[in-house]
């Protein structure tokens, strides 16, 4: 089976702060690690690979040094690494994003399955999976916490509704989301890491898309704007306490007996 | 159309420049400055570099006419029959969005046997519910469910859609959007509407303490999710005036190619999102072991325990205790946080409840911002003192 894996190269913390006074946004940009939904997704593919033979491809979109992440996933167990690169990718939102994806798996050969994280933890949408695989007009599901059945034709999966577990047969080829604690991700291994050293990346740049549409990629492709950001506002009715833990305690007794909790 | 370029003559300090970047999105290359594919378009090159140093370039580009696309719609999502109470809260919202646009609330509701659900909608002020009901449509599946969708928008061209971001709605309304080729909003906490039917949709977003403000200025329809309890539910109407509309399954492909075997209940498990009181522990607790008083008091109040993001990361807590963006969104009416920071991540998950008591150990903590009564002290004494007097 051929599996491609979409991964994606996030800030390593999560303390991008904006300054009140000034606006500017605080950040070590140079902090950075893989996705951690992610790794969930790498390790399924290696254990479904390991179970039915065939290959592991991950692929990325993101400035150069998002090589970094497949270098991880090739610790993990796959075998070939793709990162769409270019400054005209610049500024992308979730659909120019899953468009350029979507032209990257087109190169990225044959495959039966590509699978995602749940979601990413900078920009949280969850939305990048359902989009790409509209664009390759193919069979979607998230939220798949378990693989029930490898099929010759498609996957048995169960997908989780919250309120219930919805159990699907999808066909091949298709995407599948998988939910956090699918499979306990691996640690990368020193070994696979050594082997993997000198392994060749492809870089797609704009100019290798089998579509080359200005319109569709980067900020030109992108529907929604960001008009401004902000600190986020504060709650006027606040009080703030402060004293040895006898007297906050009696604070806090006081606070619940007023609100008619106890 | 718009592309952000820069003026490497105006750039005296190359390397201060590239740093103003928080994406580290800057690249020199060839003495030549480029934004490379890192960039987020938070527009901080132009606002904190040197005079014309970055700017964008508009290109023209068709504009779409806004007045084809009348009105909002909300999906009603519905599993089994039973309608997912965030469409009331949406419902809500929309009301109150096109007050200021003066047009309609719709509402999409695709499933089998749901007249009854989308009765009771219109006793909540929606104008006109459009029912696609067939026996294939009983259980969600993406591509018929999509196609539905597809009809529908054709058919009704409606300017902004709101969906919850429920399990479905979360892979549904991406679909969609793709095939539209239009914006779409996640997890949006605010939603403002213009004279000019733009919607304002603003969501925490890089993943850190920031808020986003986005629009879709030349796309229709616009779209965003909105996660269960950010906004009220809707107020019944004395006076129902809305009507249901039976839609037409003729011209749409429902093949698919996902088999839906079986729909099972999931065995009901205390969830946080319907607790009434909240104990919510952070990274202030040292130790594992620790968190049994936070259970302790938990118990003692009534309460359910739930944690923030770090806390499911190290395996300490099922991801279903967490609280925040990527966990949980809870509207208690008190909730206590313990040793929690109160990073946006986490408070966009909890900002809307009625009550908030947070203790921490750091006067500056981003929680005490939000919390209505913020107590600065040390958790591992207070905590064994409240267990004590609460008896």
């Amino acid at each position: 089976m051929n599996i491609i894996v979409c991964i994606k190269q996030v800030p390593g913390s999560n303390k991008a702060e904006v300054d009140p006074v000034t606006g500017v946004l605080k950040r070590d940009g140079n902090d950075t690690k893989m996705n951690p939904y992610d790794l969930y997704a790498v390790e399924t593919a290696v254990r479904l690979k390991e179970q039915s033979g065939g290959k592991v491809s991950v692929i990325t979109m993101g400035p150069p040094s998002a090589e970094s992440v497949i270098r991880e996933a090739f610790a993990m167990g796959a075998d070939e690494g793709f990162i769409l690169t270019d400054r005209k990718f610049a500024g992308a939102d979730v659909l120019a994003t899953s468009y350029t994806i979507s032209q990257g798996i087109k190169m990225a050969g044959e495959y039966d399955l590509i699978l995602c994280g749940k979601q990413t933890t900078d920009g949280d949408t969850a939305q990048v999976g359902p989009e790409i695989s509209e664009y390759l007009n193919i069979p979607c599901i998230a939220n798949v916490t378990s693989i029930e059945e490898i099929g010759d034709k498609g996957l048995t999966v169960l997908m989780d509704m919250q309120t219930a577990i919805e159990k699907c047969f999808i066909e091949y080829p298709c995407l599948v989301s998988v939910d956090k604690d699918i499979f306990l991700p691996r640690l990368p291994s020193y070994v696979k890491m050594k082997a993997s050293k000198d392994q060749k990346i492809n870089f797609i740049t704009y100019e290798d898309l089998p579509d080359k549409d200005e319109t569709k990629v980067g900020l030109n492709g992108s529907p929604t704007k960001v008009q401004r950001i902000f600190p986020p506002s504060v709650n006027d009715k606040r009080e703030l306490f402060s004293g040895t833990a006898e007297e906050m305690t009696e604070t806090v007794l006081t606070k619940l007996k007023e609100n008619k909790f106890i | 159309m718009a592309e952000l370029k820069f003026n490497t003559d105006k750039v005296k300090d190359i390397e201060s420049f590239i740093k103003l970047c928080p994406f580290g999105a800057i690249e020199y290359k060839n003495g030549e400055l480029h934004p490379n594919a890192a960039c987020k378009m938070c527009k901080l090159c132009i606002k904190k570099g040197p005079e014309g140093a970055a700017y964008i370039v508009e290109h023209e580009k068709e504009a779409v006419d806004k007045s084809l696309w009348q009105g909002i719609c909300v999906y009603a999502e519905q599993v089994r029959g039973k309608v997912h109470p965030v469409a009331y809260e949406l419902i809500g919202k929309a009301r109150e969005l096109v007050k200021v646009t003066n047009q309609k609330v719709y509402c999409l509701m695709i499933g089998h046997n749901c007249d009854a659900s989308a009765n009771d909608l219109l006793r909540y002020g929606v104008d006109e519910v459009f029912v696609y009901d067939d026996i294939c449509l009983e259980h969600f599946n993406i591509e018929p469910y999509t196609a539905v969708f597809e009809n529908y928008i054709n058919n009704n061209k409606p300017s902004a859609i709101l969906v919850g971001a429920t399990p479905v709605g979360r892979q549904l309304a991406p679909r969609v959007a793709a095939r539209f080729r239009t914006g779409l909003t996640a997890d949006c906490t605010v939603l403002q509407m213009d004279e000019n039917t733009d919607l304002q949709q603003i969501r925490p977003a890089f993943g850190g303490n920031i808020m986003a403000q986005i629009h879709t200025p030349n796309n229709r329809p616009q779209m965003a999710t909105v996660r269960y309890k950010i906004f009220e539910k809707a107020q019944p109407v004395e006076k129902i005036t809305g009507k249901i509309t039976h839609c037409s399954l003729d011209g749409i492909n429902l093949k698919s190619r996902i088999n839906v075997i079986s729909v099972d209940d999931k065995p009901p498990v205390k969830s946080i999102e319907n607790a009434e009181i909240i104990v919510a522990v952070g990274r202030g607790f040292k130790k594992v072991e620790d968190i049994e008083m936070a259970k302790t008091l938990a118990k003692k109040l009534g309460a359910e325990i739930a944690c923030t993001r770090p806390l499911v990361e190290n395996g300490t807590f099922d991801a279903k205790c967490q609280i925040g963006l990527s966990g949980r969104t809870v509207r208690p009416k008190l909730i206590i946080t313990l040793g929690i920071s109160g990073a946006v991540q986490f408070a966009a998950g909890m900002n809307n409840s009625d009550y908030i008591i947070a203790v921490n150990s750091d006067p500056k903590a981003s929680i005490f911002k939000i919390a209505h009564c913020g107590i600065v002290g040390d958790i591992y004494k207070i905590v064994p003192q409240l267990i004590e007097r609460l008896g």
